[in-house]
């Protein structure tokens, strides 16, 4: 860390103001990291709790092949195709938010602004409550008994309850109903900047509504656009209550395949080589993400990154 | 003309988002009316009316296991709540002085609990408290909710620090005032309100979490998210509608205070 001149201004403290902060993260976020990539690189412990520290690459070998009992290595496609509907379904869950997100984002943005503040908060109210309840919810409202079913079999338009919960459908509505204030905020910070006078223009020389979406005011909220796929894609990637309550056994994601494996099925070296890879998923997509967002004007996908916290 | 110049009225309505937005309105609102409501059905099958009770609430509120992890919550969330704005008040007043170099990767390593998925967070550390012996527990989660609290606590303190007027301190330290006597006298209470904001917010982030205080939780340390977590796995009874009710409340009243701080004397 370069240290520049503090002699200038005073009273402004210094930058050894944030040292303590930083260490405290050097231990708590930066070395959680490092040992989890260290320990998907060793041995299983023989009781299964921890590593035995002696190197391998098993791990890593046991996300494409399982060992039959007499040691005969089979390729064995179970993982990545945890992996692979985890990606699909945080794909669905980011899409199916930004279909909801754009009308309300602009709808709030073209509100009188007293209206604006208050509208926004509405939206960020349900990021502030638990995770967990909000997962719940969801296990009362799709439940065979709950009010969905209840209400479609009481009107006589089902004779049977529709079985809603422990399937993916249950997983995927759990995980947009868990991150869209995600997509709603930064599309709201990009529209929010947007001068509506621009589309008034447009409108006024003879475009349709339509095209003046399209055209016009759809590029302008590009960078909240992207920021909002990158922070819903994420967090649903990592998922774990959704898949964990509302889709039941069938609809693992790699969280709860990692959880188990330090859990249950205590195999730790392999639970860390999964979050290795979680972590370059995670990775690419962000370098994804920085390269459309430069693009697009950079500067304002990080103004609306910031501007949702 | 369509729209005569001034009242720009035409195109503030585009046709269906109004409607659109009134159901994602429903959508996130709706589902929380449930847990609710069911929290005073008076049948144990929660989704099964069958009249008004306040029964659910006595139930839980005498439920002595419910007790210790409440009591337990609420020391994580108190402590790792003034542990993180310790560390992010310090952070904020780094980051305004720090190169730029030093500013990129400070961020990045403040942000990176919000980027990491919790799941990876919650084993890492896990792994790491495994490794050094470090008792697992409510002193463990304390920890690990510190480090995630600290970004939440951070932004409100920054927000408000990028706002001071510089020359309030040139005036100070032109009148004498050293370092200390400056952050004292002038920057602290200047940032009190974006310091009671993010210590608001780092408390409810703690007291929400389930996944990291999950792992971390061993014998002693389950706290009440890990505690409904169980009952929603053993069975569901409008209990858990209950406990997480009064969960939702504290969370609602706590994130309304913090908004109405911080938006106080901008």
């Amino acid at each position: 860390m370069a240290r520049r001149s503090t002699s200038g201004r005073a009273g402004q403290g210094t930058w050894w103001a944030g040292l303590p902060g930083l260490a405290y993260l050097v231990a708590l976020v930066l070395a959680p990291l490092v040992i989890i990539v260290i320990f998907s690189f060793l041995s299983r412990a023989k009781l299964g709790v921890g590593v035995k520290w002696e190197f391998t690459v098993q791990p890593y070998v046991e996300l494409f092949y399982s060992e039959s009992l007499s040691g005969e290595r089979s390729f064995d496609p179970t993982y990545l195709q945890i992996f692979f509907n985890s990606v699909v379904y945080s794909l669905i869950t980011a899409l199916v938010c930004l279909v909801l997100s754009i009308p309300i984002a602009l709808w709030i943005a073209t509100r009188p602004p007293k209206w604006r503040t208050l509208l926004v908060f509405l939206v960020t109210i349900p990021f502030w409550t638990s995770l967990l309840i909000r997962t719940y919810a969801f296990v009362i409202i799709l439940n065979d008994n709950g009010p969905i079913n209840g209400a479609l079999t009481g009107l006589g338009i089902l004779s049977e309850p529709i079985p809603m919960l422990y399937t993916p459908f249950a997983t995927i509505v759990g995980l947009v109903y868990s991150f869209l204030p995600f997509m709603i905020l930064p599309i709201y910070a990009s529209a929010e900047r947007f001068d509506f006078r621009l589309a008034e223009a447009a409108y006024d020389l003879g475009a349709t509504k339509g095209r003046v979406l399209m055209r016009i005011v759809l590029p302008a909220v590009r960078p909240g656009i992207i920021a909002g796929l990158i922070l819903v894609f994420i967090p649903a990637l990592g998922s774990f209550l959704a898949p964990e309550l509302l889709g039941g056994g069938k609809t693992s994601m790699i969280a709860n395949v990692i959880a188990a494996q330090f859990g249950a099925s205590r195999n730790w070296p392999f639970g860390a080589a999964l979050s290795v890879m979680v972590l370059v998923i995670v990775m690419l997509a962000l370098v994804a993400f920085a390269v459309v967002a430069r693009r697009s004007s950079r500067r304002g996908s990080q103004q609306s990154l910031e501007s949702l916290l | 003309m369509k729209s005569p110049r001034g009242t720009g009225t035409s195109l503030k309505n585009f046709p269906l988002f109004g409607p659109v937005a009134a159901i994602v309105f429903g959508f996130l609102y709706i589902p929380l009316v449930f847990v609710v409501g069911y929290s005073f059905n008076s049948n144990r099958v929660v989704t099964v009316w069958k009249g008004f009770s306040l029964e659910w609430y006595a139930d839980v509120l005498t439920n002595d296991d419910i007790q210790r992890a409440v009591i337990n919550s609420l020391r994580v969330a108190s402590i790792s709540t003034v542990l993180s704005v310790i560390f992010a008040t310090g952070l904020a007043i780094g980051l305004l002085r720090m190169a730029r170099a030093g500013k990129t990767a400070a961020w990045s390593l403040i942000m990176a609990p919000l980027v990491i998925p919790e799941i990876v967070f919650a084993i890492g550390t896990l792994a790491l408290f495994v490794q050094i012996r470090f008792p697992l527990g409510v002193d463990a989660i304390t920890l690990a909710h510190t480090a995630f609290c600290i970004p939440f606590a951070l932004l409100p303190i920054r927000a408000r620090l990028r706002s001071v007027d510089l020359a309030v301190y040139e005036a100070a330290a032109d009148l004498g005032a050293n370092e200390w006597v400056i952050f004292r006298r002038i920057t602290l209470p200047l940032l009190a309100p974006g310091i009671v904001a993010g210590a608001l917010l780092a408390f409810i982030i703690s007291l929400d979490d389930f996944i990291v205080s999950y792992f971390l939780a061993g014998a002693g340390g389950t706290t009440l998210p890990v505690y409904i977590f169980g009952m929603i796995r053993n069975a569901i009874t409008p209990g858990v509608n209950a406990l997480s009710t009064l969960l939702l409340l504290v969370s609602v009243v706590i994130v309304t205070v913090s908004y109405i701080i911080a938006r106080r004397k901008r």
